[in-house]
């Protein structure tokens, strides 16, 4: 319905961008986990406003610069595609990966944003050295993963004959991209924890209170860095309550960014 | 033809049928320091042995695993450089794509090579995957960060005037100056393994020794036309010598057809275990292409190890097959010395001849009488037949 894609090409890697429904800027920053597809949330979010949702370089089948291996590659990317769509009043939204990718652009500068939500997001080392604060993911079985990340994890398809090649092919994608990027340290910068002091716009974590990927106590000294940040737990969901209570997310975000429009 | 020795210092006390995985997760409680300082004898001893029957040596590395004891080459390496006499030490090899210092691996293998008196094939390989997760190396980037260590390895073992700066996308050195230099000038010769035409062109260009394993006729010959284009295409000519041209393959020989395949199928259980890895280290993210994970998770048997095609068309999975279906394959060479010679030529006769036969005469739970019995057996009976029949052909003919 109405939906556009707009393409990018920065430093060498290829940015496509999906934009569907009107009204305010919401910048929807996905999972883009193998396990997981969130993106009938962001269907659902264009009945809210100008939805725009980017496939970072290495998740689609477009071309990445070879040497992009940080989230940092990206968070800046996302800032250039704000500059060119001239994009004000945005409401930054950014779930595990994608919450990372908030994180890192909101401590650089959070002009365009009125609001940030953040979903059960990976980035920060918050335990000691022999603490794993996030799960192996490239180290447990799949069954095991799955188990980890949602309540009810029948909800994503695993039968390999149900799976179409454009959906094998993202989550292969992903899992590799997801390693470009997030491989070592693994899945976090160790500076943006303390860097979170920096993020100005109003900040909301909803986290699912079964997350086994990242728990809520992570998400707990997560929120605490971010000045003035609250923290919305929801429960009977994992590491994707988008995924698995998306009606309750979704009135979260919205209740939120309307109160700080 | 050069015919190397090789074992992989397996532990197999350790492979008990109740561990799911060998690799990665196999606590080294089960490693009784005894045990292993007996192997590590024994296994040398048998280097040492086959430099004085005539081969030439082979040994390579692996993490975190109760199937090599070699998590270092360049150790077991030092040591045979200094007990052996005149064998090649080929190491097949350094995983530099996954070491976080390039400059230590040149100044190993130089220190090797001058205690050898130059001595050293010195092999860079990209490993297997489950050894990307001991090193925490990022396979996404895996080989350009191989290259790059590649190419700065090189520049420094013949760099002689003085230090140089390297500031790569991988690596960073602002005084590189190696001693001692290496004793073979201006290098000691460079391996590297593949199993994929691609890396074959890449080897080819650069007119390295490639070595490939267990592949069979069919898949090997591909490889070897690959390299041949890519030797083409670096200007090194149109004929490749068949010394660029390494094979490993297992082989049991004894003077009695029964004894020589039992021996042969003691060493298959090398194959047959080298698919325990817990999953999913056996698929780290990166190292396979999109395309192949595809066809990978689309198969009847995603969890295969490798699956081979025999000379008649039949699918064999390695981690299940019998000694017949890997001579069949011709990764296995076994019975007596005549038996032996005679798979061994056939084999070499369809891939277009063959310049370096990388032997694994000890493997799996084959013991220690068994195993210097069969070498010296080869050495004695299939070695020289070997030899003076490769003297006709000197070239790979491409066509």
């Amino acid at each position: 319905m109405g939906e556009e894609t707009v393409e990018f090409e920065v430093d060498g890697s290829k940015l496509s961008v999906a934009i569907q429904g009107h009204g305010r800027n919401i910048l929807y920053l996905s999972a883009s986990l193998w396990f997981a597809d969130d993106s009938p949330f962001a269907q659902r979010l264009t009945a809210h406003g100008r939805v725009i949702t980017p496939t970072a370089p290495g998740f689609g089948p477009g071309v990445v610069n070879r040497r992009w291996n940080q989230v940092d590659d990206l968070a800046y990317l996302y800032l250039d595609l704000i500059d060119r769509m001239k994009l004000t009043d945005v409401v930054l939204v950014g779930a595990s990966f994608g919450g990372w990718i908030a994180a890192q652009m909101a401590i650089k500068s959070c002009a365009a944003f009125s609001s940030i939500t953040l979903i059960d997001p990976l980035g920060v080392k918050v335990g000691d050295r022999f603490t794993r604060d996030i799960a192996d993911l490239y180290g447990l079985p799949d069954a095991e993963l799955r188990k980890r990340a949602y309540v009810d994890s029948t909800v994503f398809e695993t039968d390999i004959k149900k799976i179409s090649d454009d959906e094998l092919s993202r989550r292969i994608r992903s899992r590799e991209a997801l390693a470009r990027y997030g491989w070592s340290p693994f899945m976090h910068d160790p500076k943006l924890l303390s860097r979170l002091r920096r993020i100005s716009a109003p900040t909301q974590f909803i986290w699912g209170a079964q997350d086994q990927i990242v728990t809520t106590d992570y998400g707990r000294v997560y929120a605490s860095h971010v000045p003035g940040a609250t923290f919305r737990q929801v429960e009977n969901a994992g590491h994707l309550p988008q995924v698995e209570q998306s009606q309750a997310v979704l009135d979260a975000l919205v209740s939120f960014a309307d109160a700080h429009r | 033809m050069r015919i190397f020795h090789f074992s992989e210092e397996p532990y197999p006390d350790a492979w008990g049928a109740e561990r799911p995985s060998l690799r990665i997760t196999l606590p080294n409680e089960l490693c009784d320091p005894d045990v292993a300082h007996k192997l590590y004898h024994r296994y040398i001893d048998e280097w040492v042995l086959a430099d004085e029957l005539g081969f030439d040596i082979m040994l390579n590395e692996h993490h975190s695993t109760a199937t090599c004891l070699t998590s270092s080459a360049s150790l077991i390496l030092s040591i045979l450089a200094r007990l052996t006499k005149r064998a090649r030490l080929l190491v097949l090899g350094v995983p530099v794509g996954n070491r976080p210092d390039p400059i230590r691996v040149a100044e190993e293998m130089s220190m090797i090579d001058v205690i050898s008196k130059g001595r050293l094939e010195f092999g860079m390989i990209k490993g297997v995957p489950y050894d990307i997760e001991p090193a925490n190396s990022n396979a996404v980037t895996l080989m350009p960060r191989f290259w790059e260590a590649h190419d700065l390895i090189i520049k420094a073992m013949t760099t002689t005037s003085g230090p140089f700066n390297f500031e790569g996308d991988y690596f960073h050195y602002r005084n590189v100056n190696i001693w001692p230099r290496p004793y073979q000038q201006p290098r000691p010769p460079i391996w590297i393994s593949t199993a994929t035409p691609a890396n074959a062109v890449e080897i080819g260009e650069r007119g390295h020794v490639m070595a490939s394993f267990m592949g069979g006729v069919a898949e090997t010959l591909k490889l070897h036309k690959a390299y041949a284009q890519g030797y083409q295409a670096g200007g090194h000519g149109t004929r490749v010598p068949l010394d660029r041209f390494a094979y490993l393959a297992m082989s049991g020989v004894a003077l009695d057809e029964a004894e020589g395949r039992r021996r042969c199928d003691l060493i298959a259980d090398y194959l047959r275990t080298n698919a325990r890895v817990a999953d999913p280290f056996n698929k780290p993210p990166g190292y396979f292409s999109v395309d192949a994970a595809m066809r990978s998770a689309r198969s009847t048997n995603p969890a295969a190890f490798r699956t081979l095609m025999t000379p008649k068309g039949r699918p064999v999975e390695l981690s299940t097959a019998s000694l017949d279906d890997f001579i069949e394959c011709g990764i296995a060479f076994a019975g007596t010395p005549d038996q032996v010679f005679n798979q061994i030529c056939a084999f070499t006769d369809g891939i277009g001849g063959l310049g370096n036969l990388l032997l694994m005469a000890q493997g799996g739970h084959l013991g220690p009488e068994d195993t210097a019995d069969s070498m010296r057996l080869f050495a004695t009976e299939v070695m020289p037949r070997l030899r003076n029949r490769q003297e006709q052909a000197q070239f790979f003919d491409a066509a």
